[in-house]
């Protein structure tokens, strides 16, 4: 819609400054992100094919590839779950201490990794405040990763979700209720289809999120070959042994799958708007 | 879209009639599952950092934080964040500028790599500058020639920071300024005003909520950013350590408490931040419920 308005509107804008302020963000993006990221490509010509297929399908590399989407698959879809219902009781319902519940949900995005990273390895290790109540394995395990992973992409869902959830129009769900369904029907046949596009929004930011995290990882992982290792650590393990070559294999094979899922949020977020114009 | 939020939730207490709300029982339920989860998930690892860090007493605590490696990782950090968050914020204003002011081919993929910081993994973000700069880098030779060091010095950590939060302040404005829309600067112009008198007396008033909201989550990741700096750092202590990496030692020592106590005071940071972003956003709220009645 701002697009449709912005081309009759803008073509001759009277506005100063588009020469300065466009030129600055070029150089200042060509400087910092597509010089620095083209890099990796660049790298990964320079060595022959054969020895970056050789890096990329290593059984130990793909391990971490397994590990890496499986966790970050299985947290986006805790988030999910319990980002929806977070949304909807933040919206729906007043309770004492909703507001300061509304305001924490983004800590995640505040904390620094490594402390969130440390702070739940030390509640889940065996002998810790949750661990020991616990008779399975939490940290040092991939259900650990998932945790910290989990904990990382909550913020996601909840603020995606929360917007739309207070934009949907209640008297759909009292024409729903008058025709007989009860309240049950009336979410998932009427309001979760709302929510659809913005919780796949969330889910997929989320996802993206989780696959490049790094620091709340690398604690609460164990980082043992084939068992715990993300993907992200086999690059800083390669870095630290001088293996350029073999770091920028792994790079690119993540950032092609960054530039899929960037794709893919684009056309979420293109649907979610559409749908409340 | 927020504008309409405050309205709507004035509104619903009223409205809640059996037709359109959960029985009493059921909305108890969810409260409690959604409250209890986020207690467990977030309330908890925030008061065992306070806790850990406490638990030798405030002695150890005392000690932690003013050793000279802490104070000098500390010193470091608030270098990186003055250096990064200032460069951060003129290039959101000015892309923001661009983005929503004008109209201009390939302004989608333009935007798209704006967000792309946010899609890359940080370790990727620091590999890329080793690979620029480093001895065997793209640049290395030319750079050792010259007697400049970027990687495992300050300048390949303030770069790497610059990638990772560089869309932080554009993010916020850009739909900001499109709601706005160009007809105020218009008026200013207009009425004689010149392109920067414009700026700084109708557009960076219109902004300044999203823009301090901007500048301060680009501050917070600034600060705590881990992965990128991780690999650019080379972790020399008392010279390039910032307070992540600081705190990553001396929990691999085994110092726990050393290591929350500086945890603690990133972790009163990140507080600040969320109290500050509440601040503004009822702040925003405020200024927007009388333009909703007038309209």
């Amino acid at each position: 819609m701002a697009h449709l308005q912005g081309l009759k509107v803008k073509r001759n804008s009277v506005l100063p400054g588009f020469g300065i302020s466009l030129g600055f963000t070029m150089f200042y993006i060509s400087i910092l992100v597509i010089l620095p990221l083209s890099t990796i490509f660049i790298h990964s010509v320079t060595v022959p094919w054969s020895k970056v297929w050789e890096t990329i399908s290593d059984q130990r590399v793909v391990a971490s590839y397994q590990l890496s989407i499986g966790a970050s698959l299985l947290a986006a879809f805790i988030n999910v779950v319990f980002g929806v219902l977070i949304a909807w009781v933040l919206v729906r319902y007043r309770f004492p201490g909703r507001r300061m519940i509304d305001g924490l949900v983004d800590l995640p995005f505040a904390l620094p990794t490594a402390i969130a990273g440390i702070a739940l390895t030390t509640l889940y290790s065996q002998n810790g405040w949750i661990g020991q109540f616990l008779n399975f394995k939490v940290a040092f395990t991939p259900l650990g990763i998932t945790l910290a992973l989990t904990f990382i992409g909550l913020p996601f869902v909840v603020r995606t979700v929360q917007p739309v959830l207070q934009n949907v129009d209640k008297e759909i769900e009292e024409a729903s209720a008058s025709l007989g369904a009860n309240r049950l029907q009336t979410f998932v046949r009427v309001i979760f289809p709302e929510l659809l596009p913005a919780a796949l929004t969330g889910f997929a930011l989320a996802f993206a999120r989780a696959l490049g995290e790094y620091g709340s990882v690398v604690f609460i992982a164990g980082n043992m070959p084939m068992r715990t290792e993300i993907t992200p650590l086999l690059i800083m393990t390669k870095l630290e042994q001088y293996d350029y070559a073999g770091a920028t294999a792994i790079a690119a094979v993540m950032l092609i799958f960054s530039f899929i899922l960037l794709f893919v949020i684009n056309l979420l977020q293109w649907w979610t708007n559409r749908k409340f114009i | 879209m927020a504008g309409h939020v405050s309205v709507h939730y004035s509104s619903l207490p009223v409205k809640n009639t059996k037709s359109d709300s959960e029985a009493r029982l059921v909305r108890w339920i969810l409260i409690i599952l959604a409250v209890g989860f986020l207690c467990l998930f977030l309330v908890l690892p925030l008061v065992a950092i306070f806790i850990k860090a406490f638990d030798k007493g405030s002695a150890v605590f005392l000690a932690a934080i003013s050793n000279p490696d802490a104070l000098s990782a500390i010193k470091l950090t608030m270098i990186i964040a003055l250096i990064t968050v200032p460069l951060n914020a003129i290039f959101g204003v000015a892309a923001a500028w661009a983005v929503t002011k004008f109209n201009f081919k390939g302004k989608s993929l333009l935007i798209t790599i704006i967000d792309l910081p946010f899609a890359i993994s940080p370790v990727i973000a620091g590999l890329v500058f080793v690979l620029l700069f480093s001895a065997h880098g793209l640049f290395g030779q030319w750079l050792m020639d010259h007697d400049i060091k970027i990687i495992f010095a300050v300048p390949g950590i303030a770069l790497a920071t610059l990638l990772v939060t560089l869309p932080f302040v554009a993010r916020e404005l850009i739909p900001l300024m499109q709601t706005q829309g160009t007809t105020d600067e218009e008026a200013s112009l207009t009425l004689g005003a010149n392109g920067w008198k414009t700026f700084l007396l109708v557009t960076l008033p219109n902004i300044k909520w999203g823009l301090l909201y901007g500048i301060i989550l680009c501050s917070a990741r600034a600060i705590g950013e881990f992965g990128a700096v991780s690999v650019v750092s080379g972790h020399i202590r008392g010279l390039t350590n910032t307070m992540p990496l600081h705190i990553e030692i001396l929990y691999n020592e085994y110092q726990f408490s050393a290591a929350f106590a500086v945890a603690s005071l990133l972790s009163f940071f990140a507080i600040i931040t969320l109290v500050v972003k509440n601040v503004i956003e009822w702040k925003v709220k405020k200024s927007e419920i009388p333009e909703e009645g007038a309209s």
